[in-house]
């Protein structure tokens, strides 16, 4: 889809500029006559609403940044007197800190619709894999920004994070030591997180250039899943603007709205109150947890009874994402066309949300009981165990890809965008696309995919 | 020196085994790993980069290491006289907490009744405390799994226990339960008087 150019200069400066650098052409071919599936549903706003929260964070952070001292002695008064004495810095600051947040729900949303439609598949691995490596350094980056304020989750979050890397076998101690600059958290680690925070955003939006580059090279996957063929480009295209820079342009308006309804009515209900107490190194709080969006693979780590193979599962749980594309055995793209991948991804979803209820529970406390044994203790399911059914699924299912695309049954996958929808003039108008199209009649299911497609 | 592009190749390419005559070396043959002084050139010339970088790279990772004040942490001086049995104190100490516990007899003798087959991390209890002052324990507060700072008196053990994933020790401050992989550390220290000791 990256053809040749419809850019045509007009004004005379625009003339000038584009012999010397097509700076207007990329913008014009990127964003404006770029041929986009006319199919995409809500579910593919969430790249245009990322490209918003990452501006928002990278705003408010500078601001930020100018009252902010990051010094052990400081750090915490400096961000009360941003609340409190700065002018709007109240608001800058639960801008950004439920910033965090919001950053991370559209990250989620996003990777789920890539799992569910198959984006990640052939030929889009690189805009996975870059996907893949923009998530970790927003995890990354989200976790040295909770350590800013120097808070007690602050603090002891960092100290359960950074020994997470002294659980390595032989090098481990001198990483941490080196990762902290000393023989504990301590003030040499807040500077370096600060400047690293700072930091971050900016190779992250580097890498959504590289994102956003190699998604224009095949162009965008649509619910359908199918690769337009080129006679077809006209047919089942239409131009970025104004067709989809409207459709982001309200999803981003609902989704800023939410994301104001947490910032100005309830900007701490995703926080922890152990935060607004000053960090003290000499006790930890009764109860400690990462903010929400880590608490699955918080939940991985702690489902694990060994140190350093619990570090390697949580770090395995991300780094299975790298390699989905090539665990995937299935050539149909889009889970419309595969009943049984349909359902294991919903029940990877569910995973994933309960192993995030899990992160955040205390592991010996009890599910539920079922009965008492001779010492009056309770027996039933402990969160603990309950981790460790829905780590074994987590993990379970990406195992699952390799025989599912060689055994399952897909149903016929339509030929075009265009043709369900042109041969179904006059019918329900409704989205439909779960049923099968060979159940619609009226055109022919392309004979390449009316058969289960396997490999070897 | 201008109209003699043969002569320079010829020069440039002479293999640097003598073995070979010059006028069989073509480009054919070049490409067909011959050496040639220009393919030592080009090896010499990349490893003294890589050579260069990895120089050029190492302050920027070594700076992040402890500096000097950082290392040069003072010991410091623990008034014991202030720790009744059954309690300990808490002092800061390279910036991680140090525990200070005063045992009571009972808790010595279950610190020293255990078999070592029990435990994860084998150490006699009279490994962990100095011999004539068996009720002074004195250990780092940090927990060997993820770092948190185990409360006291806790646990099944009676020793601490962590909050933060569940570890239990005993009163010689061994782990018995829960992910923890090791035993509570043990400072260099020496008593300076039978009230007072010096940590670090």
């Amino acid at each position: 889809m990256s053809g040749h150019s419809t850019y045509q200069p007009k004004t005379g400066i625009e003339k000038w500029l584009d012999a010397r650098l097509p700076i207007v052409r990329l913008g014009y071919d990127s964003f404006v006559d770029y041929p986009t599936p006319k199919n995409l549903n809500y579910w593919w706003t969430f790249g245009g609403v990322l490209s918003v929260i990452l501006a928002v964070q990278i705003l408010t952070g500078i601001v930020l940044a100018m009252h902010y001292v990051p010094h052990v002695d400081h750090a915490f008064a400096s961000v009360e007197r941003i609340m409190r004495d700065v002018n709007y810095g109240w608001m800058l600051r639960y801008v950004h800190s439920n910033g965090a947040s919001m950053f991370f729900l559209a990250t989620y949303i996003h990777i789920f619709r890539g799992i569910y439609y198959g984006s990640y598949k052939e030929p889009r691995e690189m805009i996975w894999l870059l996907g893949c490596v923009l998530f970790f350094l927003l995890i990354a980056t989200a976790f040295m920004g909770y350590v800013l304020p120097w808070g007690q989750m602050s603090f002891h979050g960092a100290v359960v994070i950074t020994n997470l890397l002294g659980a390595i076998p032989v090098v481990g101690e001198g990483i941490t030591t080196w990762l902290w600059g000393g023989f504990a958290v301590d003030n040499p680690t807040l500077n370096r997180f600060f400047a690293l925070h700072y930091l971050l955003p900016f190779i992250i939006a580097g890498v959504v250039i590289l994102h956003i580059w190699a998604l224009h090279v095949p162009g965008n996957n649509n619910p359908v899943g199918i690769l337009i063929p080129q006679d077809l480009q006209r047919r089942d295209t239409v131009p970025f603007h104004p067709y989809y820079t409207v459709k982001d342009g309200f999803a981003i308006v609902v989704f800023l709205i939410m994301f104001a309804v947490f910032v100005f009515y309830n900007p701490n209900a995703l926080g922890h109150a152990d935060n607004y107490i000053p960090a003290n190194p000499l006790v930890t709080p009764a109860h400690i947890v990462p903010e929400w969006y880590l608490l699955p693979f918080y939940a991985i780590l702690k489902a694990v009874p060994d140190k350093f193979l619990g570090v390697v599962a949580m770090f395995a749980s991300i780094g299975a994402l790298f390699v989905l594309p090539w665990l995937d055995t299935s050539r149909v793209r889009s889970l419309r066309y595969r009943p049984t991948a349909k359902l294991l991804f919903w029940l990877f979803v569910v995973t994933c949300l309960g192993l995030g209820w899990c992160g955040a529970q205390l592991p010996e406390d009890m599910l539920f009981t079922v009965a008492e044994n001779g010492d009056g203790e309770p027996m039933g399911l402990n969160y603990l165990w309950l981790s460790r059914i829905l780590t074994a699924l987590y993990f379970g299912w990406f195992a699952a890809q390799l025989p599912l695309g060689l055994f399952e049954r897909p149903l016929p996958v339509p030929p075009s965008i265009s043709a369900p929808v042109l041969s179904h003039a006059g019918g329900d108008g409704g989205d439909g696309g779960a049923s099968p199209p060979s159940q619609r009649g009226g055109f022919a299911p392309r004979p390449a995919t009316a058969q289960p497609e396997t490999r070897g | 020196m201008a109209d003699t592009p043969p002569t320079d190749r010829k020069l440039d390419d002479k293999p640097l085994s003598d073995g070979a005559p010059s006028e069989t070396i073509t480009g054919v043959e070049a490409a067909q790993h011959v050496p040639t002084r220009r393919d030592f050139i080009h090896v010499a010339a990349g490893a003294a980069a890589v050579g260069g970088a990895a120089m050029i790279a190492w302050p920027l990772v070594h700076q992040m290491n402890p500096a000097a004040d950082t290392l040069a942490l003072a010991s410091i001086d623990v008034d014991l006289s202030k720790v009744v049995a059954g309690q300990q104190i808490t002092v800061k100490w390279r910036g991680k907490p140090l525990f200070v516990r005063n045992r009571t007899p009972v808790e010595i003798q279950r610190a020293q009744q255990v078999r070592l087959g029990e435990l994860k991390d084998p150490q006699p209890d009279a490994e962990r405390v100095k011999q004539g002052n068996e009720q002074w324990l004195i250990l780092v507060g940090s927990c060997t799994h993820l770092g948190c700072v185990p409360t006291f008196g806790t646990g099944d053990y009676g020793g601490w226990f962590c909050p933060c994933h569940g570890s239990h020790y005993d009163t010689s401050g061994r782990i018995r339960k829960g992910p923890a992989p090791l035993n509570l550390a043990v400072p260099e220290y020496e008593f300076l008087s039978p009230t007072s000791v010096r940590v670090g």
